[in-house]
């Protein structure tokens, strides 16, 4: 399974290849990086449907998390991949725009790695 | 009449022998000079009064002149009492504008040292493992592995040290910020002091208003050195025109909300003994009457409540005390430049 993670502070790809480095060592997981929305759009127009979720923070300069989602869900792939939100304002504005749309579901910071794990076992 | 003189005219008609035409002419003579001694007389007592009118009047002055000079001494008092008045309130103001700006920033600083703390929490959650793991491996004597868990363990040690810095460099650069300003100048590296204000900058906005969208381009000169200069007070001219940009994008975005791609710019550049720092935004723009009057006091084009209308006007004076320039270009609706220009080495 390819998970496409967005965030603008790039040790997040240390710290994920970390966090999963057993599953990742075993083939179960990898992960692609890209650390911009625009470097996200990018990605997937390359790759197409590789990456079958993608996890996105939702602040990051540029092209922000929520229209990268829009675009996503809206413009660019069909069928859509499955889209995380991750966000270090964990309010109820940004869940609300996040699921109108059409965000999978919705995470917020500091990530807990145990439930991230779970959940991408339901995928 | 004057006694000398009747006795001398009496005398003189008593006397014998006299020309009587000659006496006649002499008497006629003491009476003229009587007459001349009767004005004499006369004017001498007017002069007296004269006199006497003029010290009295001249007291008067006197007097009038002490009450008039106590009472400018007076209100000298009060104005030099008003004038202390004044430079309390004026620095009352720039703290409270200064303190206005770190409100403003307050999430953006949240967010900030949010992220580096949720780093070094992981990173040292990540390196327990690795401890426990590094342990069975020493067990199994499986010396390559070991190897690899150690380089792992190095690596995020690196890390945690590297974002506990980063949060402890946002919180100290908040506590200078609402600090007095010493006016003293030291050594800092400009474009890191720039990097940082455009992201809390950024930040802050993002969690008043969560549309709030901006590419953000950082043009910093790689050949700058650290420049001298009162670091604080720099920081808060620099905050004050990142800040001022995005509000401008944000109040075009109400009006232009396709086709319009916000952005601010920020551009250092070494030029000898000076250093030009420029902040572009295509925001609203300004009008030429608002241009003339953004460097006033007071002078603010935000609604009532929303701005003291004294950054620009404190950025201002902040430059001209280092001896640099600042300078804007605007067109209306298409967006607006500063510029600022120091010397780099302050004494």
């Amino acid at each position: 399974m390819k998970v496409l993670v967005v965030d603008d502070e790039r040790d997040v790809q240390v710290l994920f290849e970390q966090r999963f480095r057993k599953e990742i060592r075993n083939d179960k997981i990898s992960f692609a990086f890209a650390f911009s929305g625009e470097e996200a759009l990018e990605y997937l127009s390359e790759h197409g449907h590789e990456a079958v979720l993608i996890l996105s923070d939702i602040n990051m300069p540029g092209i922000s998390g929520l229209e990268l989602l829009r675009r996503i869900k809206q413009q660019f792939m069909a069928p859509p991949p499955v889209v995380m939100m991750i966000t270090a304002y964990g309010d109820d504005e940004n869940y609300q725009s996040a699921m109108r749309l059409g965000a999978d579901d919705f995470l917020t910071k500091p990530l807990d790695f145990s439930i991230l794990k779970e959940k991408l076992k339901e995928i | 009449m004057n006694l000398n003189l009747k006795s001398l005219l009496n005398q003189l008609n008593d006397l014998e022998g006299v020309d009587p035409k000659a006496k006649a002419e002499i008497l006629d003579l003491g009476k003229k000079l009587q007459k001349d001694v009767e004005i004499l007389e006369f004017k001498l007592d007017r002069t007296e009064k004269v006199k006497q009118t003029t010290a009295i009047l001249l007291e008067e002055t006197i007097e009038e002149l002490q009450q008039k000079s106590r009472a400018v001494e007076e209100t000298n008092k009060k104005l030099l009492h008003s004038l202390e008045e004044l430079k309390n309130t004026q620095n009352q103001l720039i703290q409270s504008e200064k303190m206005a700006a770190l409100g403003e920033l307050t999430a953006g600083i949240a967010h900030e040292i949010q992220n580096p703390l949720n780093f070094v929490n992981n990173f040292s959650e990540i390196n327990q493992e690795l401890v426990s793991e590094l342990l069975e491996l020493l067990d199994q004597q499986e010396w390559e592995e070991v190897k690899i868990v150690v380089k792992d363990i190095a690596e995020n040690e690196d890390k945690i040290k590297h974002h506990g810095k980063r949060a402890e460099n946002i919180v100290k650069s908040m506590l200078q910020h609402s600090r007095k300003s010493t006016g003293v100048a030291e050594v800092f590296d400009l474009n890191q002091l720039i990097d940082e204000y455009f992201r809390l900058a950024y930040h802050g906005m993002r969690a008043k208003d969560k549309s709030f969208q901006v590419k953000m381009l950082m043009h910093l000169d790689g050949s700058l050195t650290p420049i001298k200069a009162v670091k604080q007070d720099i920081g808060r001219v620099v905050l004050n025109l990142i800040t001022n940009a995005f509000h401008a994008i944000a109040e075009r975005g109400q009006f232009n909300k396709d086709h319009y791609e916000p952005q601010v710019e920020v551009r250092t550049k070494d030029q000898g003994d000076q250093v030009k720092v420029e902040v572009t935004d295509n925001g609203s723009g300004m009008s030429d009457q608002i241009i003339d009057k953004i460097f006033q006091p007071f002078y603010t084009t935000k609604p009532a409540g929303q701005g003291t209308g004294l950054g620009l006007s404190i950025s201002h004076d902040i430059i001209k005390a280092h001896g640099g320039t600042i300078e804007v270009k605007s067109q209306d609706g298409l967006g607006t430049t500063f510029t600022f220009i120091i010397p780099k080495n302050q004494k």
